[in-house]
């Protein structure tokens, strides 16, 4: 049980996908203007994660050992076709929230946090519990990153801003900002 | 006649992913794999050459095959073929130099997922000639591999006080270890883009500067003066 909370807590904090892997920083910048927007989508992107670590501990039980190389060529299409599945299920059971989320919905198969999520769970040998765990907690881990990023930005709309920093310049040093805040997660948890 | 022109027309493309339309400076693509592995100078090399590689082998194969390819399932097929030059790049890699393959990690194989690649294919490769994909997806590789150079030895050399492993300085320097930690990715790539933005601006207010002038001085009709003034200004910058 600890096991799974450090993994949770791990994911999420210390090892933060978006601020300490780089991972998924495409939507990282380019979703995170609005508040509302940013939270489906962190919500929408753990979903995916979830059924992809579930999917990929079954690949890699039944179908990697005896096929090594399809490894990256199987998690992407499993990843694909969970997207699109994704969108089969919102598009039904609730059409406001599949026009809420638009074109991010299918951009999520080229989000880089979602592969890389199968690949660590691979190489850190996690079973399928573990692995469930880690995908919850990287979820949570770029909700809470892309929320965080989202209100800075509102907030950053309202102030007055030299020309030369605007754009993806400020984006930059405030992500790194955030990020120097999250490493301070890394003192605490050595202390337990 | 016909050579001469082709050959302008893959300089042209060349050019512009190096510089004018450099894929990290100015489009802000792939910035996963770039921030992550840059924190030496080596390191930025290996990952700028791989996806170099990846980008070269996918553009060819996507252009020759750009007549067979369905519309509906394109963006399927390029995946795939990205994926499979990706596992060529991630086995071939771990033969020839393990020790970097080791450093890179996950970040060889998350090179199917970056943006820029997937953006060439979908944007160019798809409706070009084999040999403008081929100059295309060397310019933008090439643009790729220094972009990263500079951000990693510029992180090599400040956190580490180093350069391909050459110690730079004396004994008496302080490592300044935020750099190759993650938050200096994050703050050296936006350093980057503000000396960027800077420059572009001072270039646009001279550009603008001069117009103003050249147009009063016309008005004065002064001719000698602006030709010797732009003349001097094109030096500049």
């Amino acid at each position: 049980m600890q096991d799974m909370l450090w993994i949770f807590i791990s994911a999420m904090l210390i090892n933060n996908f978006v601020l300490s892997y780089f991972l998924g920083l495409c939507p990282f910048f380019g979703v995170s203007n609005r508040l509302s927007t940013s939270l489906r989508l962190g919500v929408a992107v753990t979903l995916v994660m979830i059924v992809t670590s579930i999917c990929a501990s079954l690949l890699n039980t039944f179908v990697l050992p005896y096929a090594p190389y399809l490894q990256l060529i199987s998690f992407i299409i499993v990843i694909a076709s969970t997207v699109q599945f994704a969108e089969m299920i919102i598009k039904r059971f609730s059409p406001a929230l599949f026009r809420a989320l638009g074109i991010f919905l299918p951009l999520i198969t080229t989000n880089c946090a979602i592969l890389g999520l199968a690949l660590f769970q691979t190489n850190r040998d996690y079973g399928f519990l573990q692995g469930l765990t880690f995908a919850v907690g990287a979820g949570a881990g770029f909700t809470l990153a892309i929320v965080l990023m989202a209100s800075l930005r509102q907030e950053m709309r309202l102030s007055n801003i030299p020309s030369i920093v605007q754009g993806t310049a400020i984006s930059m040093i405030l992500a790194g900002l955030l990020s120097l805040a999250f490493m301070g997660f890394a003192g605490m948890f050595s202390a337990l | 006649m016909a050579d001469s022109k082709s050959s302008q027309q893959i300089y042209d493309e060349f050019v512009k992913g190096v510089w004018k339309e450099n894929p990290v400076f100015v489009q802000v693509l792939g910035m996963c794999p770039m921030l992550a592995v840059t924190n030496t100078a080596i390191n930025a090399l290996a990952m700028g050459g791989a996806t170099l590689f990846v980008l070269l082998g996918s553009s060819v194969l996507v252009s020759l095959l750009r007549r067979f390819i369905p519309k509906q399932v394109r963006i399927s097929t390029y995946i795939l073929i990205i994926a499979t030059f990706v596992t060529i790049v991630d086995f071939s890699l771990n033969a020839m130099a393990p020790v970097i393959h080791k450093e890179l990690g996950a970040f060889i194989a998350l090179i199917v997922v970056n943006c820029l690649i997937l953006g060439r294919q979908e944007a160019f490769a798809s409706r070009q000639p084999v040999h403008l994909a081929a100059a295309d997806a060397l310019g933008m590789g090439g643009g790729f591999t220094i972009a990263l150079f500079c951000l990693g030895a510029t992180r090599e050399v400040l956190g580490f006080g180093e350069l391909f492993g050459v110690p730079l300085f004396g004994e008496h320097f302080e490592p300044w270890v935020i750099m190759i930690m993650p938050p200096g990715g994050f703050i050296m790539l936006g350093l980057i883009l503000l000396l960027l933005n800077w420059a572009q601006q001072r270039r646009g207010s001279r550009a603008a500067t001069q117009a103003a002038g050249e147009q009063v001085s016309a008005h004065d009709a002064l001719p000698i003066a602006p030709a010797h003034d732009s003349g001097h200004i094109e030096e500049v910058v």
